[in-house]
C-alpha cells in the first residue's frame, strides 16, 4: 500500500485527479473551502472575530481527540475508548485537586492530566497487543471499563465549582476582539495546545524512527514486524500516545467549560473519527497525515457550528456529518481503485 | 461423533449456574415464575440485535455491524410516525399492529441493504460503514422524530406482543427462538451458510472458487438489518413509546453476546445456539446484579470487564484446553487431534 506514497520517478507530473488521489486531504481541504465561502456569501456573521473564534474554541478538544485517533489508525489499530479516558482523567483529577491538593501548579495539574491519560492508554495497547483481537472490540470493552470505574466508584455530581486555577486556566486569554456591539471576545490560551500537539505529531511522524515504525505496521504488520519493528513498542506508543492527548483534552475541556460533568465527552467518538477519516486517513492503516487531520477537525467543526448559520434545523447534524463520513469513504476509495491500475504500470 | 463444543457447555454451566446462585440469593424470588417470564421479555431485542452481529462477523472481511441499535430505533420511529398517521390504534388495532410491524421490517431490511451495498459495492470497511450509517440511522430517528419520543400506543395484539404469554413463555421469546432456529438452519444446511462462513475463513479461497461475494455480503447485512428492524418492533411492544437514543449500551451488549459466544471475529465461525444461550446468561447476570442492588453503572464496569476475559480467554484457548483435558480424561484416546 506504501506505492500511494509520492515518488519522484513515478510522480514526475501527477495530473489533478491523481494528486486529489495521492493526497486525500486536499479534498477536505476545498470541500472546506468551498463551504466556508458559501456560508459566508448566506451569512456573512460566520466570518465576525465572534464567530471565528467561537469555532476554534470548539476545535480544541476534537483537535487533541483526533491527533490521537490518527496516531492509532496510522498504524492499523481504532480507538473508541479515548473520550472515557479524558472524562476519567478530568472527573477524577479535578476532584483530586479540589479535595486533596487545592494548591496545585496548573502546570503540573496538566502534567497529571497527560501522565494519567498515558497510563490509561497503554492498557488499550497491551490489551490489543496482547489479545491479538481487532482494536475496535478490545476498545469497546474498555471503554465501558474506564466509564465504569468513573461513574460507579468515582462519582456522578457535576462540579460546578472549579479550583481557581482551572478557572484562570480557561479563562486566560491570549487575544481580546471587541465586536462591533461592543462585547468582548477572546481566543484563550488553551487554544494554543491543539497546534501545539499537531506540532509535536508531525515531528514524531516525520523526524523520528517511530513515526516510520507506526506507517510500517499500518501498511503491513508481517512485513514491518520482519523488517524488525517491535510491534508491541508500536502499539504501545501509539495508544499510550493517543491516552496522554484524551488526558489533556479532557482538562481543557473541564478549564473551558468551568465544571467538570462525569457525563460528558463519551459519545463524541464518532465524530473525532470522522474528522480523521475526513482527513484522508485510512481506517486500515498506513496512511494520513497530521496536516489532513488538522483540516478534518476543522471541516467537522465548521459543519457542526453552521448548519445553525444557515438555517438548517440542528436535528439534521448527525444526518449531515454521518453522510460526510459515507461520502467521503466512498470518494476516497473509488478514486484509489482508479489510481491503481496506473501505478502499478508505472511500477513496472 | 461430533466432538464436544466446550463453548456451548460451558455457557449452559453458567446458566444453571447463574440461576442457581440468583436462587439463593434472593430466596427463591429470583426463580419466581415473574421473574422467569420477566427476563424472558428483555432477552429478545438485545439477542436479536447479538446474532446481527454475529452473522457480520461471520463474513469476515473486519465485518462488524455497528448500526444494529440505531436501525433498530430509526425503524420502530419511522414506522411509528408514518403509521400513526394513517391507521388509529383503537379502531383497527390488529391492522395497525401489523402496519407496524412491516414498516419496521422494511425500514430495517432496506438499512442493511444499504450497509451490505455500501460494503459488498462500493468496498468500504465494514467499520467505518456502519460507524457513517449508525451516525445516518440515529440522525434521521432524530429528525422523523423532531428528536421527541415516539407515542405507539398499545393496543391488545401489539401488547401481547411484548407482554404477552403462552403456555408460560413469552411470545417475543418464542418469535426469537423461532428466527434463531430458522437462521441456525440457514448457515447449516444451505448453501448460503456454507459459502458465508467458508467466505469469513479465507476470503481469498473464496474469490477462487467463485463465490458470489458480493451477494453474500449484501444478504447477509440485509439480514443483520431485518434482525434490528425486527428488534425494534419487540422494543416498541414492550416499551409502548419508542426514542431515538433508547438502548445506548445495546451495541456493547450486542458485540459482548457474541465474542461470549465464541464467534470469531475474524470471521468464518460462529453459532446461533451459543449466540442464544449467551445473551441469556447476559441477561441472567443482569438480572442478578439488580437483584444484589447494584447501580447500573457498575453493570457496565462489569461488561466492560467480561467482554475483555472473553477476549482473554478466546485468545488463550482456555475453553478448548479445557474441554480438551475433559474428553482426554474420559478416554485418552479421544483427545484433540
Amino acid at each position: 500500500m506504501t506505492m500511494t506514497r509520492s515518488d519522484p520517478q513515478t510522480a514526475a507530473r501527477p495530473g489533478l485527479a491523481e494528486t486529489f488521489a495521492r493526497r486525500p486531504e486536499l479534498v477536505s481541504l476545498c470541500l472546506l473551502v468551498v463551504i466556508c465561502v458559501a456560508v459566508a456569501v448566506i451569512n456573512p456573521a460566520f466570518l465576525s472575530p465572534g464567530s471565528l473564534i467561537d469555532m476554534g474554541r470548539a476545535s480544541v478538544v476534537t483537535g487533541l481527540f483526533a491527533l490521537g485517533v490518527f496516531a492509532i489508525l496510522a498504524a492499523g489499530g481504532i480507538d473508541v475508548s479515548f473520550t472515557a479516558i479524558a472524562a476519567l482523567t478530568m472527573y477524577a483529577l479535578t476532584l483530586f485537586v479540589l479535595n486533596v491538593a487545592p494548591g496545585l501548579p496548573m502546570a503540573v495539574i496538566l502534567l497529571i492530566a497527560v501522565a494519567g491519560g498515558t497510563v490509561l492508554g497503554a492498557i488499550n495497547g497491551w490489551l490489543v497487543h496482547t489479545l491479538r483481537v481487532a482494536a475496535l472490540i478490545v476498545t469497546i470493552g474498555t471503554q465501558y471499563l474506564f466509564r465504569g470505574i468513573l461513574l460507579a466508584f468515582i462519582g456522578t455530581v457535576w462540579l460546578m465549582e472549579l479550583p481557581p486555577q482551572m478557572t484562570a486556566f480557561g479563562k486566560a486569554s491570549l487575544l481580546d476582539f471587541t465586536t462591533a456591539n461592543g462585547a468582548t471576545v477572546t481566543l484563550p490560551w488553551y487554544f494554543l495546545t491543539f497546534p501545539a500537539a499537531a506540532v509535536l505529531t508531525w515531528l514524531i511522524f516525520n523526524r523520528t524512527l517511530m513515526g516510520r515504525a507506526i506507517f510500517a505496521t499500518g501498511g503491513n504488520p508481517e512485513v514491518a514486524a520482519r523488517l524488525g519493528y517491535d510491534q508491541r513498542t508500536v502499539h504501545l506508543f501509539v495508544f499510550a500516545f493517543a491516552g496522554g492527548l484524551a488526558g489533556l483534552a479532557g482538562i481543557v475541556h473541564v478549564c473551558a467549560n468551568r465544571m467538570a460533568n462525569p457525563f460528558d465527552l463519551v459519545g463524541t467518538e464518532i465524530g473525532v473519527i470522522a474528522a480523521v477519516v475526513l482527513g484522508g486517513a485510512r481506517i486500515t492503516g498506513g496512511t494520513g497525515s497530521v496536516f489532513g487531520t488538522v483540516t478534518g477537525v476543522l471541516l467537522i467543526t465548521v459543519v457542526n457550528n453552521v448548519l445553525v448559520l444557515v438555517g438548517i434545523p440542528s436535528t439534521w447534524q448527525r444526518v449531515v456529518v454521518g453522510a460526510f463520513i459515507l461520502l467521503a469513504a466512498a470518494f476516497f476509495v473509488t478514486r484509489r481503485r482508479k489510481l491503481q491500475p496506473q501505478i502499478r504500470k508505472q511500477a513496472i | 461423533m461430533r466432538k464436544l463444543d466446550g463453548r456451548l457447555v460451558i455457557l449452559s454451566v453458567l446458566v444453571l449456574v447463574l440461576l442457581g446462585a440468583g436462587g439463593l440469593v434472593s430466596g427463591g424470588t429470583y426463580l419466581s415464575l415473574f421473574n422467569l417470564q420477566s427476563m424472558a421479555t428483555q432477552v429478545p431485542e438485545i439477542g436479536l440485535l447479538a446474532i446481527g452481529v454475529m452473522l457480520a462477523m461471520c463474513a469476515g472481511n473486519g465485518g462488524i455491524d455497528l448500526s444494529g441499535i440505531a436501525l433498530a430505533n430509526l425503524a420502530g420511529v419511522a414506522s411509528g410516525v408514518v403509521v400513526t398517521q394513517f391507521v388509529s390504534a383503537t379502531e383497527a388495532p390488529w391492522l395497525f399492529t401489523l402496519a407496524f410491524a412491516a414498516g419496521a421490517l422494511v425500514v430495517g431490511a432496506l438499512g442493511g441493504l444499504l450497509n451490505g451495498i455500501i460494503i459488498a459495492r462500493l468496498g468500504i470497511t465494514p467499520i467505518l460503514c456502519t460507524l457513517g450509517t449508525q451516525m445516518l440511522f440515529t440522525g434521521l430517528a432524530v429528525v422523523v422524530s423532531d428528536g421527541r419520543s415516539v407515542t405507539i400506543g398499545s393496543p391488545d395484539p401489539m401488547y401481547e406482543l411484548g407482554n404477552g404469554v403462552i403456555l408460560g413463555v413469552p411470545y417475543s421469546f418464542l418469535i426469537f427462538l423461532a428466527v434463531a432456529l430458522v437462521l441456525g438452519a440457514v448457515l447449516r444446511f444451505t448453501p448460503f451458510g456454507m459459502r458465508l462462513m467458508l467466505t469469513g475463513a479465507n476470503a481469498k479461497a473464496a474469490d477462487f472458487s467463485g463465490f458470489p461475494k458480493k451477494t453474500i455480503f449484501t444478504v447477509t447485512y440485509t439480514l443483520s438489518g431485518l434482525l434490528a428492524g425486527l428488534s425494534g418492533v419487540i422494543i416498541a411492544a414492550r416499551n409502548v413509546n419508542v426514542k431515538w437514543d433508547y438502548g445506548t449500551s445495546y451495541l456493547l451488549i450486542a458485540i459482548l453476546i457474541a465474542v461470549m459466544a465464541g464467534v470469531r471475529p475474524e470471521g468464518g465461525y460462529g453459532r446461533i445456539v451459543c449466540v442464544v444461550l449467551s445473551a441469556v446468561v447476559l441477561q441472567l447476570l443482569s438480572s442478578l446484579l439488580n437483584f444484589i442492588g447494584l447501580s447500573n453503572f457498575v453493570r457496565d464496569f462489569a461488561w466492560g470487564a467480561l467482554l475483555l476475559s472473553f477476549l482473554a480467554v478466546g485468545r488463550f484457548g482456555l475453553i478448548e484446553s479445557l474441554a480438551a483435558a475433559v474428553t482426554s480424561a474420559r478416554s485418552p484416546r479421544a483427545s484433540k487431534g
